[in-house]
């Protein structure tokens, strides 16, 4: 039994870093604008198609997968030049309706480029199960976990250590004050959706070998990378990632324990569970000193 | 151009265009009009007041002056440069600062956060950027005691301190300051405005807008009265204080 929930718990977390990377891409443009982006999930499915599509037409791995991100993070570019951008001074909620709208219509263009099967990647280093004191994962499985470490470093050091990612977090702490500093917003707001786009892409991207990827893996991936930002405490980055290991790990532990039929729904009872007793999230803090 | 009478008649020189120009002013939340035809103007060096009650539309105009909230009508010149339209990092990368209403700090970084992100349009420079936080460090020696505490952790004094160093850090060529003295002690108050007499001497050109007119005028050269978005008078400060209608509605006695 031990070593079965030991099992459980190593593809738990690595459900949970693919969940954190969706969740880092969400705590971002909510820090940027107070925005709930749902397009987020699409991201994600855009990052790991745009992969697959260009190792089809010939491409080596790691260009495919470098020109995806950057493809992507351009699809996130433009979604705020040209849907976002134009209804400022909307509501939030309104907005948040846009991006709805907007996650509509890529996973649509996606369904015509590339019909609507699920479509395959191979694994960036082979198949051959690493054993690991009674576990098995797979290669791709330390991947996700190194890529979604990297990235999460790389995205708090920007955040925390650069003036650029302190002028990102100043636009959601206090957007008079950060336009008063000769914040230009707009600026900031692009680049979180090229960032969270980058993110989603590249959280894709390792995940597609294990999971394939097809026109709406985007919805699911998307709600659960939502549900970790909620239970981080939506705005709080490292909050986020915490959410989504944890969210991982419940989901293997119930489908284990369980019944992998309500893995599902584990995630989102527990979601409704913090939201009930700890509204701004169980590492949200923010929220008072918003004002 | 009925201000620049008034001024000449003061004995103010009009030989230098102003450093900021302010002509025909109005501005409006939706269909709330609440500046209504506002000129002024801010000679290079002066250290000029605008006094007004609660909701006469300071911060309004402040805000409108920043980029922040869009006038309906009226221009606004700033050292030669029509900026109406600017949007808000534009005008202050112009040298045009505000210490907002409130403080406003980051409250969730640090004290020195604050102000690199004070420099924001001057990063680049960066020794320029280290001398001027030395010096605001010295006007306000509290500030690098606790420069890595966070900015919400501060007295309401001490955040006033970090909004104005963080605006000193913004380079102003113009410093607009709302109502630095709300919400703080008479000693405070003191302190805040021997500062600002401070920068002026040193060669900031200042627009101090203020409900506390007493404080206001005792130390500005000139000063505009503002009554439901309309200037209302104009004349040297020694003069609105002596005024019998500014006495009576301002100052209390
Ligand atoms: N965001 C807003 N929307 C609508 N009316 C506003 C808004 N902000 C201020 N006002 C109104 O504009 C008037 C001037 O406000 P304000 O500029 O804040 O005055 P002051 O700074 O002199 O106290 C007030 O009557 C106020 O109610
Ligand atoms: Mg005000």
């Amino acid at each position: 039994m031990p070593e079965q929930i030991f099992q459980f718990l190593v593809t738990g977390i690595t459900v949970g870093a693919i969940y954190a990377l969706v969740g880092l891409g969400f705590a971002l443009i909510y820090n940027a604008s107070d925005v709930v982006n749902f397009a987020q999930g699409e991201f994600v499915m855009l990052g790991a198609m745009t992969a697959i599509a260009l190792l089809g037409a010939g491409l080596p791995l790691v260009l495919a997968a470098i020109a995806a991100t950057l493809l992507t993070a351009l699809v996130g570019l433009l979604l705020e030049r040209c849907a976002i951008e134009p209804a400022r001074g909307a509501s939030v909620v309104t907005t948040i309706i846009i991006t709805i709208g907007a996650a509509i219509f890529l996973r649509g263009v996606a369904s015509l480029l590339w019909g609507k099967n699920s479509l395959p990647f191979p694994a960036f280093s082979g198949n051959e199960p690493i054993h690991l004191g009674g576990a098995t994962l797979l290669p791709q499985s330390l991947w996700v976990l190194g890529g979604a470490v990297l990235l999460v470093s790389l995205t708090r050091a920007f955040l925390n250590r650069t003036l650029l990612g302190k002028a990102l977090l100043a636009c959601s702490f206090n957007p008079v004050a950060a336009q008063l500093v000769g914040i230009n917003v707009k600026v900031m707001l692009r680049l979180a959706y090229g960032l969270s786009a980058g993110l989603g892409a590249i959280a894709g991207i390792l995940a597609a070998p294990i999971t394939f990827s097809s026109y709406e893996a985007g919805i699911m991936l998307g709600l659960k990378g939502f549900s970790a930002a909620i239970v981080g405490g939506i705005g709080n980055p490292m909050g986020a990632v915490a959410g989504g290991l944890l969210l991982g790990v419940l989901e293997a532990l119930g489908a284990g324990l369980i019944s992998s039929g309500y893995k599902d729904a584990i995630a989102f009872v527990f979601v409704l569970m913090v939201l009930f007793f700890e509204p701004t999230g169980l590492f949200g803090h923010k929220v008072a000193e918003r004002v | 151009m009925p201000y620049d009478d008034k001024l000449q008649a003061a004995g103010e020189p009009l030989a230098d265009a102003p450093l900021l120009e302010v002509r025909n002013l109005h501005s409006r939340y939706g269909p709330v009009r609440v500046i209504h035809d506002i000129s002024l103007n801010v000679q290079a060096g002066e250290l000029v007041a605008l006094v007004g009650g609660n909701g006469a539309g300071k911060t309004t105009l402040l805000h409108t002056l920043s980029g922040l909230h869009p006038s309906s009508a009226g221009t606004i010149r700033f050292a030669g440069n029509d900026m109406t339209r600017w949007p808000a990092y534009r005008i202050v990368t112009a040298g045009v600062c505000q210490v907002p209403e409130g403080r406003q700090v980051f409250a969730p970084l640090s004290v020195e956060d604050n102000l690199r992100l004070g420099a924001y349009r001057q990063h680049h420079d960066l020794d320029w950027v280290r001398q001027e936080m030395e010096r605001v460090y010295q006007l306000f020696p509290i500030l690098q005691e606790r420069r890595q505490q966070l900015a919400g952790t501060l007295s309401g004094g001490q955040q006033q301190m970090l909004a104005m160093g963080r605006a000193l850090l913004g380079r102003p060529r113009l410093l607009l300051l709302d109502e630095p003295s709300m919400g703080l002690a008479p000693l405070l108050v003191d302190e805040i405005f021997r500062v600002i007499v401070e920068l002026n001497a040193e060669g900031v050109t200042i627009l101090l807008v203020e409900q506390n007119a007493r404080a206001a005028l005792a130390i500005a050269g000139r000063g505009y009265i503002l009554e439901t978005g309309r200037i209302v008078k104009t004349a040297p400060a020694v003069d609105l204080l002596a005024d019998d209608d500014v006495r009576r509605a301002y100052l209390g006695y």
